[in-house]
């Protein structure tokens, strides 16, 4: 069979369409969907792209998480489906209540861009099943509203339960507590993060390495994981 | 037509960086008489007619529910003003 991932557009995502090309390059069938439709076009994992949804107003990702479409994407979580939420899809899963935990303005106010050094913390998630746990990988980040936060007995239930996905190593970007750049669900079928898979699949627009420049290719693994979660569920 | 104001404000215990950049602003103008700045959102909800109990439960509910997020900010009141 072959996996077909759709791609929720909102007003204001910018990169719905790297998301669905990197679905293809994974080799999966990418089908682009509305946040204003009640349809999820049967489609077998979901994907909620970065940009800024509603020009960040209110808090990023808030009133998109209110969107008609996320009536759906929560009742297909529930079921265990797999969901992903980059940049501004993870502030929608956090302001869903799909994840745990808040996104605020960068501790230096700054926006950022650069080629992120992340470690895979728990490797047994929908969309991380294709990575070693403890693997380093590089992807690019870009966000004004990335740092992560939640209470003290919050963190601690998150690191207990192996609930933090991926960590910043080198550098903290934006001041997330406990370095934390990712999160997934107890069930480990829903996935946020900050930086963005999609834009390190393909050689020539992804970031530098020791090889190439634009050659690096670690976002593959985040779609190729929830593809193996789809077809092992078929079956 | 009335009004009813609701004041967010980030959770106390957590980070709140606008206001940090604020407040070394100030430190550097040499106005050293503030400790801290937090910064918080108001809401200003008009109401076509009167402020019935119904309609006051309804702003407390979008606050809790929309304009805030418990997670990381506290609605500190809900207020009627004329």
């Amino acid at each position: 069979m072959t996996a077909r991932i759709g791609v929720i557009t909102f007003p204001g995502s910018l990169d719905d369409g790297d998301a669905r090309r990197a679905i293809a390059i994974a080799g999966a069938e990418p089908v682009a969907l509305w946040h204003g439709s009640h349809d999820l076009d049967g489609v077998d994992a979901l994907v909620l792209p970065g940009g800024f949804s509603y020009g960040d107003y209110l808090r990023a990702g808030a009133i998109a998480a209110h969107a008609p479409i996320m009536a759906e994407v929560k009742d297909a979580a529930a079921k265990g489906m797999p969901v992903l939420g980059i940049c501004n899809g993870f502030q929608m899963l956090v302001e869903a209540h799909l994840l745990p935990g808040g996104l605020i303005r960068n501790a230096h106010q700054q926006f950022i861009r650069r080629d992120q050094r992340l470690r895979v913390e728990n490797a047994s998630t929908a969309w991380t099943s294709d990575f070693e746990q403890g693997q380093e990988i590089i992807i690019p980040l870009k966000n004004a509203d990335g740092g992560y936060i939640a209470s003290e007995e919050e963190l601690d239930r998150l690191e207990g339960e192996g609930l933090v996905a991926f960590r910043y190593v080198g550098v903290n970007p934006n001041g997330s507590l406990r370095d934390i750049a990712g999160v997934t669900n107890e069930r480990g079928n829903v996935v946020g993060l900050m930086p963005h898979p999609e834009h390190a699949t393909e050689p020539g627009f992804g970031p530098d390495t020791r090889l190439a420049m634009r050659s690096g290719e670690d976002g593959i693994p985040f779609f190729t994981s929830a593809i193996a979660a789809v077809v092992a569920a078929a079956a | 037509m009335p009004t009813i104001v609701v004041d967010v404000m980030p959770k106390a215990e957590l980070l709140d960086p606008q206001g940090k950049a604020v407040a070394g602003a100030l430190a550097r103008l040499g106005i050293d008489h503030f400790g801290g700045v937090r910064i918080g959102k108001r809401f200003e909800l008009t109401v076509d007619g009167e402020v019935t109990d119904e309609v006051l439960a309804t702003a407390r509910q979008v606050a809790d529910d929309i304009l805030s997020n418990s997670v990381i900010e506290d609605v500190v009141s809900v207020e009627v003003v004329e």
